[in-house]
């Protein structure tokens, strides 16, 4: 019977590997939002795979999740499948995180999920961000709303985020109607290659075998006693 | 093995018929609830600790327990919880030690923080400050109620010149403590640094997690000397409905279960009986149920049941209790006391702490003489740290 609190270790089998966690916040399904963190994790991946580096990617479907989101943020209960999510996320090298704007601000959805993961738990984490909208008037919500979310969780974003307004899609790289902005796919290609070249340089996170608990912090109870800052 | 039934003191309006006990209906239940439970064979009662509405719990468990106290004959009157961040250990040295005398030993306590943020700045804490509250406010009362004169200097309150608590504990041995935490290591840290209880009241929580819990109790109480890790006091929570065919059950407490404060209007009653350990369904599942808590966490010594809460009826709470006492309780005695082995002590009463007293074997904070923690103090002395 395990105890819960050994040791943990990063992946001992392929010490190359990297642990990509994709969070998509899309509602819909097929959801635009989803497809935007698909394409990042493409260029992402490949990238990676350039520096020698074997990405191992999870994808976090939060439409699949809302209902155990809600029932967390009430009971303080994580159904099995919302706890393999965060264990992901708390546990990844890299996230790649996309969300939909709603209101001026990414969905409340998204804000849930975020809002259930540690304090602790991403970091220093490299954190790609992607986000998507009717039109690209909405560009700024990347930097408005989910910059702040991720500084207050201490992670390491990249200067490099992407927006897809519904027009992107019919944009293609070297066609003379894209001129207007840099078409969606490079911009992809371009963020993509910027968070595995910060992923690349950052050692691998410890990771747990899966379904085992985070291990407990023993402090020792003489230093709780001298009280705080001792 | 002690079985308990333990009240937050919610006043809920009942779903299926929209009454609402008023606070005095809902306390004189509370008091029937407590005769009923000792009639039918509970061992235990347990009161939580309130400062807020819809609560009727006391704001001083005291109040209610020697009551409790006069009105029955062999319960232990317990606390789930008292608050240790925010009440005065002066005043719960003194409180409970008069509440020790008038019960005649039937007493022990388990030490909570609360999590109601607003208490806190109302007596004039700061929830930030929770463990080192804890942390400080028990170990006075410890010392309280084990010294004469205390001298004491701490953070959280006025200093004490020479003071000694009156009335003394009865026949000079303090009651019981249990320290209770959902998920801070700290007080599992704590509770096995005292050689004292651990409580996880796992009504909310998935069992991975109380097993990890309850596993570094059990650890750093071997750590501190005090016993091997299996016989160390671990109590646990649970929550029950039942009736004599298992769709009845759950057919009756839907309602409840959907409306009911804290955990309603999420998960399905389904989805929660899974991931928590609600049973609702026959006796049967309940003795099934409450059986595979020891595969997580190890012989234990006490089982609470919450049973009073989310609005039902007084009526059908007396109901649940004689299920318990006429079906359930008999055959879970039974089973768990085949499975322990002998060197697993029950949980602590007043005669059993007197004759560990009298024996000179009550645990030392820190360790005792050779324990593992007590060598690897004197190394690290040895080495001027």
């Amino acid at each position: 019977m395990s105890d819960g609190f050994a040791p943990v270790n990063t992946d001992p089998f392929t010490p190359e590997a990297r642990h990509i966690a994709v969070v998509a916040g899309g509602l819909g399904d097929p959801s635009s939002t989803r497809l935007l963190a698909d394409r990042l994790t493409e260029a992402a991946t490949a990238a990676l795979s350039q520096e020698g580096i074997v990405p191992e990617v999870h994808v976090i479907e939060l439409r699949e999740l809302a209902t155990a989101i809600s029932d967390a943020l009430v009971t303080h209960n994580n159904s099995p499948a919302l706890a393999d999510a965060i264990d992901q996320v708390e546990q990844a090298d890299g996230i790649i995180t996309t969300a939909p704007t709603f209101k001026a601000t990414y969905s409340g959805l998204f804000k849930s999920f975020w809002d259930l993961v540690d304090d602790q738990g991403i970091v220093n984490v490299p954190v790609l961000l992607g986000a998507t909208g009717g039109t690209s008037r909405h560009s700024l919500m990347i930097d408005n709303a989910m910059r702040p979310l991720f500084g207050y969780l201490k992670a390491k974003t990249i200067p490099t985020a992407v927006f897809a307004a519904s027009d992107d899609w019919g944009e293609v790289v070297g066609a003379a109607e894209s001129s207007r902005t840099s078409p969606l796919q490079s911009r992809i290609l371009d963020a993509g290659e910027d968070f595995a070249s910060v992923v690349a340089r950052l050692k691998p996170r410890p990771r747990r075998s899966r379904g085992e608990p985070k291990p407990l912090e023993v402090v020792s109870f003489k230093n709780l006693l001298r009280g705080p800052g001792s | 093995m002690q079985f308990g039934v333990f009240t937050i003191g919610d006043i809920t309006q009942d779903p299926t018929d929209g009454t609402t006990p008023t606070e005095n209906e809902r306390i004189r239940n509370t008091i029937a609830i407590a005769r009923h439970a000792e009639e039918v064979g509970f061992e235990v009662f347990a009161t939580g600790q309130h400062h807020n509405p819809p609560f009727v719990a006391p704001a001083s468990p005291p109040v209610l327990l020697s009551y409790l106290a006069a009105q029955t004959e062999k319960l232990q009157l317990s606390t789930a919880t008292t608050l240790i961040t925010t009440t005065d250990p002066v005043r719960i040295a003194e409180d409970y030690s008069y509440l020790q005398h008038l019960a005649g030993g039937r007493l022990d306590l388990t030490m909570g923080r609360g999590n109601t943020g607003p208490v806190y700045p109302w007596f004039g804490k700061d929830i930030r400050q929770g463990i080192p509250l804890a942390v400080e406010n028990y170990h006075l009362l410890y010392r309280l109620w084990n010294e004469d004169a205390v001298d004491w200097r701490g953070q959280f309150r006025t200093p004490l010149q020479g003071f000694t608590v009156t009335p003394q504990p009865l026949d000079g041995v303090a009651p019981f403590v249990w320290h209770g935490s959902i998920r801070s290591p700290e007080i599992a840290e704590q509770a096995a640094y005292y050689g004292d209880g651990f409580f996880h009241n796992n009504i909310f929580w998935n069992f991975e997690h109380v097993k990890q819990m309850v596993s570094l109790y059990r650890q750093r109480y071997e750590y501190y000397g005090h016993g091997q890790r299996h016989q160390a006091f671990v109590a646990l929570g649970g929550q029950a409905y039942m009736a004599r065919n298992s769709q009845d059950a759950v057919r009756e407490f839907r309602p409840y279960f959907d409306n009911a404060p804290v955990y309603g209007h999420g998960p399905s009653l389904e989805d929660f009986s899974r991931m928590t350990p609600l049973t609702v369904g026959s006796p049967q599942q309940v003795i099934e149920r409450t059986l595979t808590f020891r595969d997580w966490v190890g012989d234990y010594q006490r089982q609470m049941f919450l049973i009073d809460h989310a609005g039902l009826p007084l009526k059908k709470v007396l109901e649940q209790l004689d299920l318990f006492g006429s079906e359930v309780l008999p055959v879970l005695r039974r089973e768990f006391a085949a499975l322990k082995p002998d060197d697993v002590p029950e949980a602590p009463t007043h005669e059993w702490l007197v004759e560990r007293r009298r024996r000179g074997e009550q645990p030392v904070p820190g360790g005792r003489e050779g324990s593992q923690a007590w060598i690897d103090e004197q190394e690290s002395e040895g080495r001027g740290e």
